[in-house]
């Protein structure tokens, strides 16, 4: 794997990374809970065949403490935008996973222009009392990587400290993300974002892992009743919460089905 | 040298194999070990035993709040801390505290403070603790990405709303109300004094040395592992200038008093094991809510593990994370210094090396916990108050305790007539 281009912008006075790699036609990613430390296999097989686009979300790494200015669902949607439209991802096609996944969708919904077709990995916003979604927030420490992939060793080595990375400061961008995750969706993951997809018209691929342990897999139903445009729910085998780490290979495949 | 009543208000009946078939005291800690008629019992045990600490001349009782927890029975301290008002005369009533973020809007307690103000005729100590993430963020589901901006607002806003003489508009980032004019007003002026408990973070030091209000460590681990903290604020105050008065400073101690170390150890083993055994059996996952901790803070705890410095076990970690770690028999409990056990004059010669030693004025001492009965507790409590105390009452007197509350003349108070006066101390 060749490292990709490294850039910055500024969303409310924070800078944010972008990562660049590829070529043809724009596809963003924009990443699930816990974000992207670092660069990982499914954006390697992403970056094969598109030109692929990754801007960091205010909090997650690579993006300072930007969510703590934050305070509404409106805050939170303007920073959005503007972080797509300044990685040049404006209309672009989009693939998000999780907590990125449920802001993708919020984008489509209210500014139609900028998405032109979703991919969205168990996005998170709905809450059912009757199948609750797991608290992420809420768990022992060494439940985490189990909980939100199938293989937990893949988010640990995800998670640990890269050679020559700053001890005291790589830890603290973990919690960091996990924190702006909890600043808007804080503490059921419930954005209400069920009263919203009846206003995304672009075409959305939903996919979950087979074995997520954070998102009922029954919540794809309501995403695909709620949304106005065409959808498709594809399942992912052998995976968990964030698919796209556990199984890279399948889930670029259907994104880049899904958007060719 | 204040010595203080603080009591936690513990449910005293949780089974003996609570640890092995409990998953945590707080949170999920389930409904059916409560038990409402005894908890009746409880609720009236625990106010005697304050009013008995005040009777028996501690210069103030004190209350806190803790929510959905198996040891702390107060969500509502102020309920407590009005009773009290009313049936003490001379004794400061401290409420260790109100979480301010968790009142909406936080008016309300400048409100209730101001009423607990007036009834007690200006006694009123006003404690805003952040809260713990158990009590915040997982009983009251703030968010602890905003759990600290909102707190500082909250301060404020009822600051604003004690000391401002007309009607004015609140245009806060969380809060905005248009008319803000509370009724009643507080007694003391500007306001009761502020005491704010605080874990070991560098902010809350800076921000307490800067505010001019008292900085108190509730650690239920005594003065050997509150030391490194107390000596952090220490140290930040001198880099900022301050004097060392050890008014400015508020700390937590258990203790057991008896005719010997032996004797002692003997009556507080059992509830000092219930304490630390049932009490604060917290499952790690309520410990660490993202954001409750600060960066600052959290920088400080991984740098203080790393350099295996002696406050590593309080810097950067949750109230949660610490109980992981905690000491469950008597002997260890004792060693580590958790509860000061002994005579009258042993137990008085650690407090006066811990109030130096840490620098502090304000000793607020827990003399129930866990399952202590009514009689030991009293027994604990009169004893401190006639051997104890006098031992102690010199101590730091060059300096002003100007944190203290200023109640009005006792000849301008309200007389409370009397109730039930069989029911007398002894």
């Amino acid at each position: 794997m060749s490292d990709p281009d490294t850039s910055t912008i500024d969303i409310n006075g924070f800078t944010t990374r972008v990562w660049r790699k590829g070529s043809g036609p724009k596809l963003g990613f924009i990443a699930g809970f816990g974000g992207l430390p670092r660069w990982m296999p499914i954006l390697e097989e992403l970056a094969k065949s598109r030109t692929l686009i990754v801007p960091s979300l205010p909090g997650f790494p690579g993006g300072e403490r930007g969510h703590t200015v934050l305070d509404t669902h409106l805050d939170w949607m303007i920073a959005v935008r503007e972080t797509l439209e300044k990685a040049d991802l404006s209309g672009a096609d989009l693939a998000a996973s999780s907590v990125g996944a449920s802001l993708a969708l919020e984008i489509a919904a209210l500014w139609p222009h900028m998405v032109r077709r979703v991919a969205a990995i168990a996005p998170f916003g709905l809450f059912d009392e009757k199948d609750p979604p797991a608290d992420p927030w809420a768990q022992r420490a060494d439940n985490v990587p189990g909980l939100l992939c199938e293989d937990p060793e893949i988010y640990k080595a995800m998670k640990t400290a890269p050679e020559g990375a700053n001890s005291i400061e790589w830890p603290i961008e973990q919690v960091r993300a996990s924190e702006a995750a909890a600043r808007i969706f804080w503490p059921l993951g419930n954005t209400k974002i069920e009263k919203r997809l009846r206003l995304i018209q672009a075409p959305v691929l939903l996919l979950w892992g087979e074995n997520d342990k954070i998102m009922p897999r029954s919540y794809a139903k309501t995403f695909a009743d709620g949304i106005s445009g065409k959808t498709t729910t594809q399942t992912i085998a052998g995976a968990g919460h964030l698919a796209e780490l556990d199984k890279p290979a399948e889930v670029a495949k259907a994104i880049l089905d899904f958007t060719a | 040298m204040k010595l203080m009543w603080f009591h936690l208000m513990p449910y005293t009946e949780l089974p003996e194999n609570f640890r092995e078939a409990n998953p945590s005291v707080w949170i999920d800690i389930h409904s059916s070990l409560f038990d409402p008629e005894r908890a009746h019992l409880m609720y009236n045990d625990f106010m005697d035993e304050l009013e008995f600490a005040a009777e028996v001349g501690f210069d103030a009782v004190c209350v806190n709040e803790h929510h959905s927890n198996g040891y702390g029975l107060m969500p509502s301290p102020n309920l407590i801390a009005s009773s009290l008002a009313r049936r003490t005369s001379d004794t400061a009533i401290c409420v260790m505290g109100n979480s301010l973020a968790l009142y909406n809007p936080p008016t309300r307690v400048a409100e209730e403070f101001a009423m607990i103000d007036c009834i007690s005729g200006g006694r009123l100590i006003a404690g805003f603790p952040v809260g713990t993430p158990m009590d915040t963020c997982y009983a009251y589901g703030t968010n602890p990405s905003q759990l600290r901006q909102r707190y500082m607002e909250a301060h404020d806003l009822v600051v604003r709303a004690w000391t401002e003489k007309d009607t004015f508009a609140f245009n806060g980032r969380f809060n905005q109300q248009r008319y803000v004019n509370i009724w009643p007003r507080p007694v003391q002026n500007p306001h009761p004094p502020i005491w704010v408990p605080g874990g070991g973070s560098v902010e809350t030091w800076r921000w307490c040395a800067e505010m001019d209000y008292v900085y108190c460590y509730l650690s239920y681990y005594g003065y050997k592992a509150g030391r490194a903290t107390m000596d952090g604020f220490w140290a930040e105050m001198e880099r900022l200038g301050k004097p060392r008065n050890p008014y400015h400073a508020g700390f937590l101690q258990f203790v057991g008093v008896g005719e010997s170390r032996q004797h002692a150890f003997d009556l507080y083993a059992e509830a000092a094991e219930y304490f630390y055994g049932r009490c604060l059996h917290v499952d790690p996952k309520w410990a660490t809510p993202p954001g409750y901790t600060s960066e600052g803070s959290q920088r400080a705890g991984i740098e203080s593990q790393v350099k295996k410095a002696a406050d590593s076990n309080v810097r950067g970690k949750s109230t949660g994370e610490r109980f992981a770690s905690v000491a469950r028999e008597m002997d260890k409990i004792v060693d580590n210094g958790y509860v000061i056990i002994g005579s009258p004059d042993e137990v008085a010669e650690q407090l006066r090396e811990v109030a130096t030693d840490l620098n502090v004025g304000h000793l607020m001492l827990l003399l129930q916990y866990g399952n202590m009965s009514k009689d030991l507790t009293r027994y604990n409590t009169k004893l401190f108050a006639e051997k104890v105390m006098p031992k102690l009452k010199d101590l730091h007197t060059g300096w002003d305790d100007r944190w203290w509350p200023k109640p009005m003349r006792a000849e301008e108070r309200a007389e409370i007539s009397p109730f039930n006066p069989a029911v007398a101390a002894e």
